[in-house]
C-alpha cells in the first residue's frame, strides 16, 4: 500500500509537467506565432546542425567504437572515462573547456585565428557543442555492441582476405544495424536538445545559433506562445526518437529470437 | 487506508526544510529583484544595509531586467523590483504587481563601448562599430541596455545600422555576458553601460566613450511588490538606496544621480 502510494505519486510527479506544458501552451491566446519567423530558422537551424553532428558521430565514432571495442592498450581505461565524461558532465562546463579550446583565445582557436578562422559564434561552434556532448552516447552503444560480437566471423574474414573496411561492412554492421542505429538516435536527440554548451560556446543570434532549446529560454521574456510552440516541438522530436528507439529494440529482439532458433 | 498518513508524513518532511529556515534566522529575509547591471553595487549596498539592520538578511536575484519582469509576472515572490528602465517596471504595474506610482527612479546610468584590451579590431570610436568584420556583441531584443544602445543606432545614418546590426555575432542574456564575452576576448567589441566596468573586468577591457551628446540616460526605478512579504523592509531598503550613503555607493560603482529620461519619468 505504501509502495503503492510512493509510485503513484512519483507517476504523477512525472505526468503533471506534461500535461501542464501542454495545457498551458492550449490557453495561450493568439494565433500566427507558428509563422513567427524565429520559430522557423531554430527549427532549420536545428535540424541542420544535428543532422551534421549526426554524420560527424558516425565518419569519427565508428571507428574509434570499434577500436575500443577490439583492441587493448596502455590508458585505454583513462581514455574510455574522458571518451564518457561528456554524458554526465555538466553542459555548461563542457561549453567553458569547448571555449578554452577553442575561442579566439584558446589554445586551438588563437592559432586558428590568426590563419582568419573563428568558431565562436557561429553555426560550427553550435556543432562542436553538440558533437561534444553527445557522440559518447553512440561510441558507447557501437562499442559494447561490437564487443557483444564473436570475434570468429571476423577472424576468418581476415584470413579469407578481406581488409578492415570489408571485415566491418559485411560482418559487423550487418549485426549490429539496430544497436548503431539506436545508440546514434539518443545521440541525435541529446544534441537536439543541447542548451548549456551551446549558449555559452555558440552564443544566441537568430537564424545562426539560436537552436530550438536557446530559442525556448530566450522568448520566455519576449513571447510566451513562441516559448511553449518551441518546447511542444522539441518535445514531439524527442517522443519521435524515443518510439524509434523502442521499435528498434524491438527489431533487434526479433531477429536475435530468430538467430537462436536457426542457430 | 495508511496512504493519507503516509502522504502527510512525506509533506511534513517537506515542509520541516522549509520550517527551520524560518526557525534559525528569527532574521527577516528581504528579497530583491535586480537588473544585472546593478549587481556590485546592490552587492555593496545589501552588505551595508545587512549590517545596520541586525537580522536582516538581502537576497539579491540578479538577471536581465526583461528575464526579471518575465518571472514576477510568472508570480515569482520577491519584496523589491530595481529593472533598468522604466519600460520593465511598467510590464510590472500593467500586470498589477507593483502599484501605479508605486516606483521612484533612483539612479541613471550611461552606455559605453567596451573592446578587448588588446583591441583586435582596432576600434576608436562609436563608428567603427559599422565596420564590416566587426565581431560585435549587444543583449538580447529586449533586454533594456539593447533597448537604450538600439536608440543610440536608430540616430545614426541608415547605411551605419544596416552594417552595424550585421556585425552582431551574439545575443546575450544580459548586459553582464556582453561584457564577460568582450572580457574573455572572444568579440571585438560590446556595448554595456559604464557601472559594468567593474574591477574584475575592466583591467581586461579597454572604454570607448560614447560622447554624451550621442549617448542617452539609462534610468533605473525601483519599487515594492504590491503583495511584497516584507514591505516595511522594502521601503527601508528604498530610502537607504536613496540616501547620501547609498548614491555615493552608487556613484562610486559608474551610476549617476536620477535624472529624468527622455521619456520624461522622474517621481
Amino acid at each position: 500500500m505504501v509502495a503503492a502510494t510512493l509510485a503513484v505519486a512519483m507517476i504523477a510527479f512525472f505526468v503533471v509537467p506534461f500535461v501542464a506544458l501542454v495545457w498551458r501552451a492550449g490557453t495561450l491566446e493568439g494565433e500566427a506565432a507558428a509563422a513567427e519567423p524565429s520559430i522557423a530558422s531554430a527549427v532549420i537551424l536545428s535540424l541542420g546542425t544535428t543532422a551534421v553532428t549526426v554524420v560527424l558521430i558516425v565518419l569519427f565514432g565508428t571507428p574509434l567504437a570499434y577500436f575500443l571495442a577490439r583492441y587493448h592498450f596502455p590508458l585505454k581505461r583513462l581514455l574510455t572515462v574522458m571518451i564518457e565524461l561528456p554524458i554526465v558532465m555538466p553542459p555548461v562546463v563542457a561549453g567553458l573547456a569547448l571555449l578554452s579550446a577553442f575561442g579566439r583565445r584558446g589554445l586551438v582557436g588563437m592559432p586558428l585565428a590568426n590563419l582568419g578562422i573563428t568558431i565562436p559564434f557561429t553555426a560550427t561552434a553550435v556543432v562542436l557543442a553538440q558533437l561534444f556532448v553527445s557522440s559518447p552516447f553512440y561510441i558507447r552503444a557501437a562499442q559494447s555492441r561490437v564487443e557483444s560480437l564473436p570475434r570468429e566471423y571476423e577472424d576468418a574474414a581476415a584470413v579469407d582476405g578481406a581488409n578492415r573496411w570489408r571485415i566491418f561492412w559485411h560482418v559487423i554492421l550487418p549485426q549490429s544495424r539496430a544497436a548503431l542505429l539506436t545508440g546514434l538516435i539518443l545521440s541525435w536527440a541529446r544534441a537536439l536538445g543541447e542548451f548549456g554548451a551551446t549558449i555559452l560556446f555558440a552564443g544566441n543570434l537568430q537564424g545562426r545559433t539560436q537552436t530550438m532549446p536557446l530559442l525556448v529560454y530566450g522568448a520566455l521574456e519576449r513571447d510566451l506562445r513562441v516559448t511553449f510552440i518551441t518546447a511542444l516541438i522539441l518535445l514531439a522530436l524527442a517522443a519521435l526518437a524515443f518510439t524509434l528507439t523502442r521499435w528498434l529494440a524491438g527489431v533487434e529482439e526479433e531477429a536475435g529470437d530468430a538467430a537462436t532458433f536457426i542457430g | 487506508m495508511k496512504a493519507p498518513l503516509y502522504l502527510l508524513l512525506v509533506l511534513a518532511l517537506i515542509g520541516c526544510s522549509a520550517h527551520q529556515a524560518g526557525d534559525e534566522a528569527s532574521s527577516e529575509e528581504l528579497t530583491i529583484f535586480a537588473a544585472a547591471s546593478l549587481t556590485d553595487a546592490f552587492d555593496e549596498l545589501a552588505e551595508r544595509f545587512e549590517a545596520r539592520n541586525e537580522g536582516v538578511e538581502v537576497v539579491i536575484n540578479y538577471a536581465g531586467s526583461s528575464q526579471l519582469a518575465a518571472q514576477l509576472v510568472e508570480g515569482a515572490t520577491a519584496d523589491l523590483f530595481a529593472p533598468a528602465s522604466p519600460a520593465q517596471m511598467q510590464k510590472i504595474i500593467a500586470s498589477r504587481r507593483v502599484e501605479p506610482g508605486a516606483e521612484v527612479l533612483f539612479v541613471s546610468n550611461r552606455l559605453t563601448v567596451v573592446v578587448p584590451a588588446d583591441n583586435p579590431a582596432g576600434i576608436s570610436r562609436f563608428e567603427d562599430l559599422a565596420q564590416p568584420g566587426v565581431q560585435l556583441i549587444l543583449a538580447a531584443e529586449g533586454v533594456p541596455v539593447r533597448e537604450y544602445t538600439d536608440r543610440v543606432v536608430a540616430t545614426m545614418p541608415a547605411a551605419f545600422q544596416e552594417q552595424f546590426y550585421d556585425n552582431l555575432v551574439s545575443a546575450e542574456d544580459n548586459v553582464r555576458q556582453v561584457a564577460a564575452k568582450v572580457a574573455l576576448g572572444e568579440a571585438d567589441a560590446g556595448i554595456v553601460y559604464r557601472s559594468d566596468l567593474n574591477p574584475d573586468v575592466a583591467g581586461r577591457v579597454r572604454q570607448i566613450p560614447i560622447p554624451d551628446g550621442q549617448n542617452v540616460l539609462a534610468t533605473y526605478p525601483i519599487a515594492p511588490l504590491a503583495d511584497a512579504p516584507h514591505p516595511e523592509l522594502a521601503q527601508r531598503f528604498v530610502a537607504f538606496v536613496r540616501s547620501a550613503e547609498g548614491q555615493r555607493i552608487l556613484a562610486e560603482w559608474g551610476f549617476e544621480p536620477p535624472r529624468s529620461g527622455p521619456d520624461g519619468q522622474l517621481r
